[in-house]
């Protein structure tokens, strides 16, 4: 996967020059951001929920028993907002958003629509990365932010109806608020605007280099979400090292 | 390319030694050719022999190792040639985008360069669909219309940029014999209309002796004769006797 880095750096480069370009591709932005969102929200609501409600059940009762409740809602809330919200989202935008994006380019440059797109002057970067890149940076912190409330919402709910914790919800939240703050939720926005970029980035040029008809697409769409993760995960890593500390 | 309110005033085309290698092979072995203004040119040639590269040569698509291509005797490298001439090609598989209606295919490129208002490309859209006699698909999506329809709709799309040489992929492959003579007509009634110049690749024999001024015979990337359609019938070679002759065999 990484012999292709030096290409992905380079089409989201040429993608920054065409920021310009923005307003001319706004209606097709405005497309892509519908589809992300629309497509995404009932599964981010239920795998953040979740994530959410099993970090309670994991920590929770360990945490009580060391009469540590006061601290429940802290975990959960850190935990979700720095980390499991913006990875596991990013995550599943990869495989849902990740993948189609570079199935339709892929599929545009099997079928020679990309070349027609050149023959009349038309930049397939303007055309079709631009407003997908844009779309998706514009959508997973979104999505993301949406994830931190839903998943602190569903630990909420386990620390109060699970009989090993019983922490009422108005004391969960107040525990919460003061160790959760802003910057910390911020922070988890940031990273997942940065993986939106990897994102958009590997999945479109994934797309534009296909070759070799539907068994090169599929080939696409797997390399796109695969590569996508692994750089998630890596950049998750850098990120928290060298600019979230 | 800068759009519209041109002439489609034709123009020459000459290719000079161009090769092209992928890997270990040749595709194109050194080929020349010339092509008049206003000119239907066939390069006609079995399937493998280097058409379609060719093509996508000549429209900027592929760059060649070596060799010269020239409109109207300036080369085509040079920085102004293509926003000084308009080409299209009308791709073999019509190559429209699946996500966009006929009517948004056909005014793609005055949409995307934003060369008229609205209003005036639906007007242009329109009258070059109804010129392929496609008025009635407008608001359909590529995928509900026939093979030859999709071309059709492919030379309406290459006629809004209003070329002044227009370059065919295969124009009538895949097509029943009645498709393939809508698009010979359609082809026709284009330089008489227009003038433009057109270089049709294609290994159908009734389709290049139909409509060709000239015919260029290609093999293994090397073009073997360029004549009128009667001097190619007549022209003394077994690979090109062969082509043009071959039928199928049946046992008594």
């Amino acid at each position: 996967m990484f012999e292709n880095v030096g290409e992905v750096v380079l089409l989201f480069w040429r993608t920054l020059l065409a920021l310009p370009q923005s307003w001319r591709q706004r209606r097709k932005i405005y497309e892509q951001f519908f589809e992300i969102g629309n497509a995404s929200l009932l599964m981010v609501c239920v795998l953040s929920f979740f994530i959410g409600a099993v970090i309670a059940l994991q920590t929770g009762p360990v945490l009580v028993e060391r009469s540590l409740a006061s601290a429940v809602g802290g975990v959960v809330g850190i935990a979700i907002a720095k980390e499991l919200a913006p990875v596991m989202m990013a995550i599943l935008i990869a495989g849902r958003i990740g993948s189609a994006m570079a199935a339709e380019i892929g599929s545009m440059r099997v079928y020679q629509e990309i070349d027609a797109l050149r023959t009349m002057n038309i930049n397939p970067i303007h055309y079709l990365v631009l407003p997908r890149m844009i779309a998706i940076a514009l959508a997973l912190p979104m999505l993301v932010t949406f994830a931190i409330l839903v998943g602190w919402f569903g630990g909420a709910m386990v620390a109060n109806y699970n009989h090993r914790m019983e922490i009422p919800f108005l004391a969960f939240f107040t525990d919460l608020k003061s160790i959760v703050v802003l910057k910390d939720v911020g922070n988890g926005v940031f990273k997942s605007f940065c993986f939106a970029l990897i994102i958009g980035a590997v999945s479109c040029h994934q797309g534009l280099t296909t070759i070799g008809g539907p068994r090169g697409i599929g080939r696409s769409v797997t390399k796109a979400v695969v590569n996508s993760i692994v750089l998630i995960v890596i950049f998750d890593y850098l990120l928290t090292r060298f600019l979230l500390q | 390319m800068n759009g519209a309110n041109h002439n489609h005033a034709g123009v020459g085309l000459s290719v000079r030694g161009l090769r092209k290698n992928y890997g270990e092979q040749a595709v194109l072995n050194g080929v020349d050719f010339t092509v008049q203004p206003g000119e239907i040119f066939v390069i006609m040639g079995p399937s493998g022999s280097g058409k379609s590269v060719l093509l996508k040569h000549l429209i900027g698509l592929e760059d060649a190792a070596a060799g010269e291509i020239r409109i109207n005797d300036e080369p085509i490298t040079g920085v102004d040639v293509a926003a000084k001439y308009r080409m299209a090609l009308v791709f073999q598989s019509g190559a429209l985008l699946n996500s966009l209606t006929v009517g948004e295919n056909v005014g793609l490129y005055l949409t995307e360069h934003r060369l008229k208002l609205a209003e005036e490309i639906d007007k242009i859209v329109l009258e070059k669909l109804t010129d392929v006699g496609l008025k009635d698909a407008i608001n359909k999506m590529p995928a509900e219309l026939s093979g030859g329809m999709k071309k059709r709709v492919a030379i309406a799309r290459a006629l809004v940029i209003e070329p002044q040489l227009i370059l065919y992929d295969e124009p009538t492959s895949e097509l029943d014999p009645v498709s393939s003579v809508v698009i010979g007509n359609e082809i026709l009634k284009l330089k008489q209309r227009t003038g433009v110049t057109s270089l049709v690749v294609s290994h159908d024999r009734d389709l290049a002796f139909g409509i060709a001024d000239r015919i260029a015979f290609i093999a293994e990337g090397r073009i073997l004769t360029i004549g009128t359609p009667d001097e190619v019938k007549k022209f003394n070679d077994p690979l090109v006797q062969n082509f043009l002759h071959v039928e199928f065999q049946r046992e008594p």
